[in-house]
């Protein structure tokens, strides 16, 4: 099978299918991250509010999927999310199979690693803020919500933007990583393409280039959102 | 607890670390003259060198690390030419074709943190050494080498500690490393979590290991920024 | 005492909720695990649905006990934890019925019987090996498969031979030939062929309608099956319907689907359909 039509949209071609894994991928990046997001906020909300038993636990679990490598994750909670949630419901009476789809298995995984990284991104976003903006915020009679609505919120989410857009491209390459859940996302219909075409160099260049695209197409909307995100603010001086 | 399954699955997943570790080493090793080549070429001035070193990195940073494994290991093999060529000596064995992986991968990430190390180094003391009549490679000995060093140490300990994770993927490529022999032992013996929580245990005293390692060498590069005993 | 973690306590638990259950359960919907990629017996087209003989002939039983079938796939290495676990309810993947095996789980009677074979390049000094296409039955006629083994170890010395994880080719290289030549054990098949083809390895074992699916395509021109066709023994009594021990009511109604479709010949036309040749036991 020549390569035109190995990789083509017609009836023998996997044209479709890599797009489709493609899409799959950006997705339950997507969905990670975000999983990752509420962590990362929860720990680094633990970490700030000065409770030692609750800096302990998050420091305890940022530290544990810090030093485990992300494929020996991804293997747990796939196997473990399905064998708790069956456990779970047989525990309240119900039977048979309660599966985790591939999907949010592969999402909670992703979600875990990235949320202990992010919880030092948001941390050190949070200490960034100028002292002086929360002590006039309670001066003028701001209450704790008004506070982190108009505040907190979106000042550190202006300091975290590079940081996260550094953990979104981390968590885009861990996503191949659910190929061995069997989740059809990039990696693995790269693979099954590869297997049954024998042709492995071209399927997996060509997964590798799929990567790499959204990888640019990201450096590009993290751009803008960054200078977006940054607009009026006052830089030091280079 | 069936602790003689516990044990025997010990020594079983430690035996295979020599392999995650031979990995990790070697690749951290190569990738770092791999890296300092690709750092030299980034702020040549060469404008086609300029060009490779930021596709290089590029294309290594940006792709998944299991696609570069695939790529090298099944893609690579496919081709008579490759076959046929001198490297097919060293291509054929799958614990070369890991480890050249992981050296390049690595590579990438390590001359951008070279390349922003040799930036952070403060242009007054690179000014005062050439007062002083300093010049290329005794400039770079001296004064810039060190400085960029002390530097890096942080970030490099983080991607030293990235890769020992990294070396778990070599297990999709037909290696026997921590991780295969531990998803091994579960298909034969059924018993999900006990290996997975060893296997775990070990990558996670080995990374705090070598974190302490690191914390330790830049105290030791750092007396000026030690408390004074007085 | 049961060495699993409380997890493990909890699934065994809800195995045993299950199994009292089961017995009673009106099977209308069975979910059947495959790789989608141990061609002919099953594989992935690029539309993503799984086809191939094994896809056929579950249609055929399924619709003969009434049963709606879905067919999802899974790895390989997951088979038999899948199956506990509940992810699927029927394993058909050109598992062979072997005693170590039947200590897991349970199987239908067989639906298909195929040796196993070599196959190495067509320049390699194994291709001359004698007894080519031999039928050898390590049960049935000892001496005959010790002379095969003794003769098939003598020429893979020194050589490296290729089998998939956990397969009974796996443990037949890992019993009698470990010590004459390295085993590579690999994932799936595809990575072996491929190795293979790259000459990473000098031979393979595997299924002889799989070799053969293998041997037919282009790229595999320069490599030939060799040696003795293999059977009995570690290679198990042929390839079954894997299902769990607790659910023996399902296990009978598909045993009965399967004998009804060997008595009306549906299972030798799928077979000739995808391994062209018969393969009913």
């Amino acid at each position: 099978m020549d390569l035109l039509t190995a990789l083509g949209f017609g009836e023998r071609g996997w044209g479709p299918a890599l797009l489709y894994g493609a899409v799959m991928t950006v997705l339950v990046s997507i969905a990670g991250l975000a999983i990752g997001a509420a962590l990362g906020s929860l720990v680094a909300w633990a970490k700030l509010s000065g409770v030692r038993i609750a800096a302990a636990i998050g420091g305890g679990y940022a530290a544990i999927f810090r030093g485990l490598p992300e494929l020996l994750v991804v293997y747990f909670v796939y196997f473990g999310s399905s064998a708790t949630l069956t456990g779970l419901d047989h525990l309240l009476g119900g039977e048979g199979f309660l599966g985790v789809p591939g999907f949010a298995a592969g999402a909670l995984a992703v979600g875990v690693i990235s949320g202990s990284y992010q919880a030092e991104v948001f941390r050190g976003a949070f200490l960034a803020i100028a002292k002086g903006e929360l002590e006039a915020a309670r001066a003028v009679g701001m209450g704790r919500w008004l506070m982190f609505r108009r505040i907190i919120g979106p000042q550190v989410l202006r300091f975290a933007l590079p940081g996260l857009g550094n953990l979104w491209q981390v968590a885009l390459k861990d996503s191949s990583l659910i190929s061995v859940t069997g989740l059809a996302e990039l990696m693995r219909t790269s693979q099954v393409a590869a297997g049954s075409t024998h042709q492995p160099f071209t399927f997996y260049v060509a997964g590798g280039a799929l990567y790499l695209a959204i990888t640019s197409i990201s450096d590009r909307v993290f751009e803008f959102a960054e200078a977006r995100a940054t607009r009026g603010m006052r830089r030091e001086a280079h | 607890m069936d602790l003689a399954f516990i044990w025997t699955t010990f020594l079983r997943l430690i035996a295979a670390l020599q392999v995650t570790l031979s990995v990790w080493a070697l690749s951290v090793f190569f990738g770092a003259f791999i890296a300092a080549g690709v750092t030299w070429m980034r702020g040549s001035g060469i404008k086609p060198a300029e060009w490779i070193a930021r596709a290089y990195i590029f294309v290594f940073r940006g792709a998944p690390l299991l696609v570069q494994l695939f790529v090298v290991y099944y893609g690579l093999s496919s081709f008579p030419l490759v076959r046929a060529s001198v490297f097919w000596p060293f291509l054929r064995d799958a614990f070369n074709c890991a480890t050249l992986s992981c050296a390049l991968c690595t590579a990438a990430y390590q001359s951008e943190i070279f390349r922003g190390a040799l930036a952070g180094v403060p242009h007054g003391q690179v000014e005062a050494a050439r007062a002083c009549g300093m010049s290329g490679f005794l400039l770079f000995r001296r004064v810039i080498f060190p400085i960029a060093l002390r530097q890096a140490l942080p970030a490099y300990s983080t991607e030293v500690i990235s890769m020992v994770k990294a070396t778990a993927l070599v297990s999709l490529v037909t290696l026997w490393d921590v991780m295969s022999v531990a998803l091994k032992i579960r298909n034969d013996t059924l018993v999900t979590y006990t290996p997975l929580l060893i296997a775990g245990a070990i990558y996670f005293v080995v990374n705090y290991l070598i974190a302490r390692a690191f914390i330790f060498i830049e105290q030791w590069l750092s007396p000026h920024l030690r408390a004074r005993s007085a | 005492m049961n060495r699993r973690s409380l997890l493990g306590a909890a699934l065994t638990c809800s195995l045993l909720v299950l199994a009292g259950a089961a017995s009673a359960k009106d099977w209308k919907t069975v979910v059947i695990g495959m790789e989608g990629a141990y061609e002919p017996y099953n594989l992935t087209d690029p539309s993503g649905k799984i086809v191939g003989f094994e896809p056929d002939l579950a249609m055929d039983v399924c619709a003969r006990i009434k049963v709606e079938c879905k067919i999802i796939a899974q790895d390989w290495d997951g088979m038999i934890p899948g199956l506990q676990a509940g992810k699927f309810d029927v394993i058909m993947d050109g598992m062979s019925i072997t005693d170590e095996r039947k200590k897991q789980i349970d199987f239908s009677v067989p639906y298909a019987s195929v040796p196993a074979a070599l196959a190495t390049a067509k320049s390699s000094p194994l291709a001359k090996l004698a007894g080519a296409g031999k039928l050898v039955n390590f049960d049935k006629d000892k001496a005959v498969g010790a002379a095969a083994l003794a003769s098939l170890r003598e020429a893979l010395k020194g050589k490296t031979l290729g089998v998939q994880v956990s397969t009974t080719h796996a443990t037949f290289a890992g019993d009698h030939l470990k010590d004459v030549a390295t085993i590579k054990e690999y994932k799936t098949t595809d990575e072996r062929d491929l190795d293979l083809k790259s000459g990473r390895i000098d031979a393979v074992l595997d299924d002889e309608t799989a070799i053969a699916s293998m041997l037919g395509k282009d790229d595999a021109k320069d490599f030939t099956e060799f040696g003795p066709r293999l059977t009995g023994g570690d290679f198990g009594v042929g390839v079954g319907m894997g299902i769990r021990k607790s659910d023996a009511d399902l296990t009978a109604k598909f045993d009965k689907a399967i004998k009804a479709a060997f008595a009306d010949g549906s299972i030798k036309k799928y077979s000739l359909k995808w391994f062209k040749i018969d393969t009913t036991p």
